[in-house]
């Protein structure tokens, strides 16, 4: 376990992502990010950590290309990225399999193409059999697993995730995050987590990065070297995490006017 | 994949398999025929019930025969109409005109709409307009109606498409504002855009509150119809069902009024039954929003 005190990282491959010198501010109003710069490596799953107010969702609007930065530069060189949302968003109005199928559908894939590649997703969520079930049938951790083929069918290779774990219960929540670990090595995925939670980072990242609250910036990073599979439980996981929170704690105090 | 990742894989499938299953709750529904009939008994035993008070009331000689019917009476009236042809004609001139309004309505109520819920300076010019033209009875519009078109067709539909138009239109603006921010965000996410979003995100979040606005729009077509039937009265019209009541009314045939009533009643009721509640339903429940055996 390496803990980097300045926001370079040594990689080898191009990064997925790229940020550099990010601000975002909406009207006059204070910066929300500011001057963030940050590279998410090909294949790694990076884990945004902050408390309130740390521009978490705003930087993956940033990636998404949702906005646009105030100032500085986003790059996503594999085109657009897929994004998920802490509601699954599914659209009650179709079924699973149609959910799946319209992100491909929008992407211009062929009707015969789209069914047999939405029941692939479908399966790799292993969801095969729901693929006709409406949206309200299906529980909290089904949908998110629709949401999960729906944001793969994007066949991008960088997945942003906005605390899409954040209002399952703690069973589905730990099920998931296996589920998605696995996803992700089996699909060679770059993920881009932002979370609050800091075991959940820690569980789940190559790399944890912590931001400060308003404004959003870059105040440390950890590097994970525990090897997966993890378990939340696990005494490497509690320790780091530990190291993690009194950081997050610290940041927080500084708000509260009596650091 | 290594063995133990396949161990790990399955594992994880098995675990999954029963936390879908534990959270999945397999709703048991009643056979059709049984919720049908569920459905349908209660308000047939009121009518009953209403029909028993009716004839008890006329046995009583409470108010004199002339000024208040039996109700086989009632039916024997009907039956006449029927059997002279009339019942038929009538009505199907009013589900004709009432149709056509009511296509006219939604050609028109659709567009505008669409425009006032997602232009805002449409909204602000004609938003508060289109919801307090909701609020006047257009029964308002027939004397103006007569002297613009006179007693002709066009007098008709006029006030018929002033009755639903602003239904329709709201309807389509509450579908719109209803629609969470949310979708519209998952559509550009996946690469909707435009037309694509309105098409495949937009247009049928909004459906809910459009499909309502639809009902109720049918609903002030049919009232609009019957004020402007009743009103306008001309042999170059044909007969609906609203001059069919103002002419028993004239020839003092009292079972002639309220089986026109009756007929008007249950004309409304029905279309609305086997067309507008069907549809409704079918939308909500695809979403979830009621449940399967209500």
């Amino acid at each position: 376990m390496t803990v980097l005190e300045d926001q370079g990282t040594v990689t080898t491959t191009a990064p997925a992502v790229t940020l550099r010198g990010v601000t975002k501010r909406f009207g006059q109003g204070p910066n929300i990010l500011d001057d963030v710069s940050l590279d998410v490596a090909e294949g790694e799953f990076l884990c945004l950590l902050g408390a309130s107010g740390c521009g978490k969702s705003t930087l993956l609007s940033l990636v998404a290309g949702l906005d646009r930065p105030t100032t500085g530069t986003v790059e996503v060189p594999g085109g657009r990225a897929a994004l998920m949302f802490q509601e699954p968003a599914l659209f009650p109005w179709l079924t699973a399999s149609q959910n799946v199928e319209l992100a491909l559908r929008l992407r211009g894939v062929g009707k015969k193409e789209r069914r047999e590649r939405a029941q692939e997703l479908l399966t790799l969520v292993r969801l095969k059999d729901a693929g006709g079930k409406r949206v309200h049938e299906l529980s909290g951790g089904m949908r998110q697993r629709v949401a999960m083929a729906r944001a793969l069918a994007q066949d991008s290779h960088v997945l942003l995730m906005d605390e899409p774990f954040a209002a399952l219960d703690a069973i589905t929540r730990d099920v998931l995050h296996d589920e998605l670990v696995h996803l992700r090595q089996s699909q060679k995925l770059t993920v881009l987590f932002v979370t609050h939670n800091v075991r959940e980072a820690v569980r789940l990242g190559d790399r944890v990065v912590l931001l400060s609250s308003r404004p959003g910036r870059v105040v440390k990073e950890y590097e994970v070297k525990i090897g997966q599979p993890r378990r939340i439980e696990s005494p490497e996981v509690a320790q780091l995490s530990m190291t993690v929170t009194d950081e997050l704690r610290a940041e927080i105090r500084r708000h509260g006017g009596q650091s | 994949m290594s063995l133990l990742d396949h161990r790990a894989n399955d594992d994880l499938a098995s675990l999954e398999a029963g936390l879908d299953a534990l959270e999945s709750n397999e709703r048991k529904t009643l056979p059709r025929w049984r919720r049908w009939l569920a459905a349908t008994w209660p308000p047939l035993v009121a009518v009953a019930l209403l029909v028993v008070v009716w004839q008890l009331v006329y046995n009583a000689g409470v108010l004199p025969a002339y000024r208040l019917p039996s109700p086989s009476d009632v039916l024997a009236s009907l039956r006449d109409q029927w059997q002279a042809g009339t019942l038929q004609q009538a009505t199907w001139n009013s589900v004709r005109r009432g149709g056509l309004g009511f296509l006219a309505s939604l050609a028109i109520g659709t567009p505008l709409g669409l425009l006032v819920g997602r232009v805002r300076s449409v909204r602000r010019a004609i938003g508060p307009i289109l919801s307090g033209l909701q609020s006047l009875p257009s029964v308002a519009w027939v004397p103006a109606a007569i002297l613009w078109f006179g007693l002709s067709d066009a007098t008709i539909y006029f006030v018929v498409l002033m009755g639903a138009v602003p239904s329709i239109a709201n309807g389509m603006v509450s579908g719109l504002d209803q629609v969470p921010p949310l979708y519209l965000r998952v559509g550009r996410v996946l690469g909707a855009r435009g037309l694509a979003s309105a098409r495949h995100v937009l247009l049928p979040a909004a459906l809910p509150g459009y499909v309502g606005g639809l009902r109720q729009g049918w609903a002030f077509s049919w009232r609009s119809l019957m004020a402007a039937e009743l009103i306008a009265r001309s042999p170059d019209l044909g007969l609906g069902v609203g001059q069919l009541l103002d002419q028993s009314r004239q020839l003092q045939d009292f079972p002639g009024v309220l089986a026109g009533i009756l007929t008007i009643l249950v004309i409304g009721i029905a279309i609305e039954l086997c067309l507008f509640a069907p549809i409704e339903r079918r939308v909500l429940r695809r979403r979830g929003l009621v449940a399967a055996t209500s």
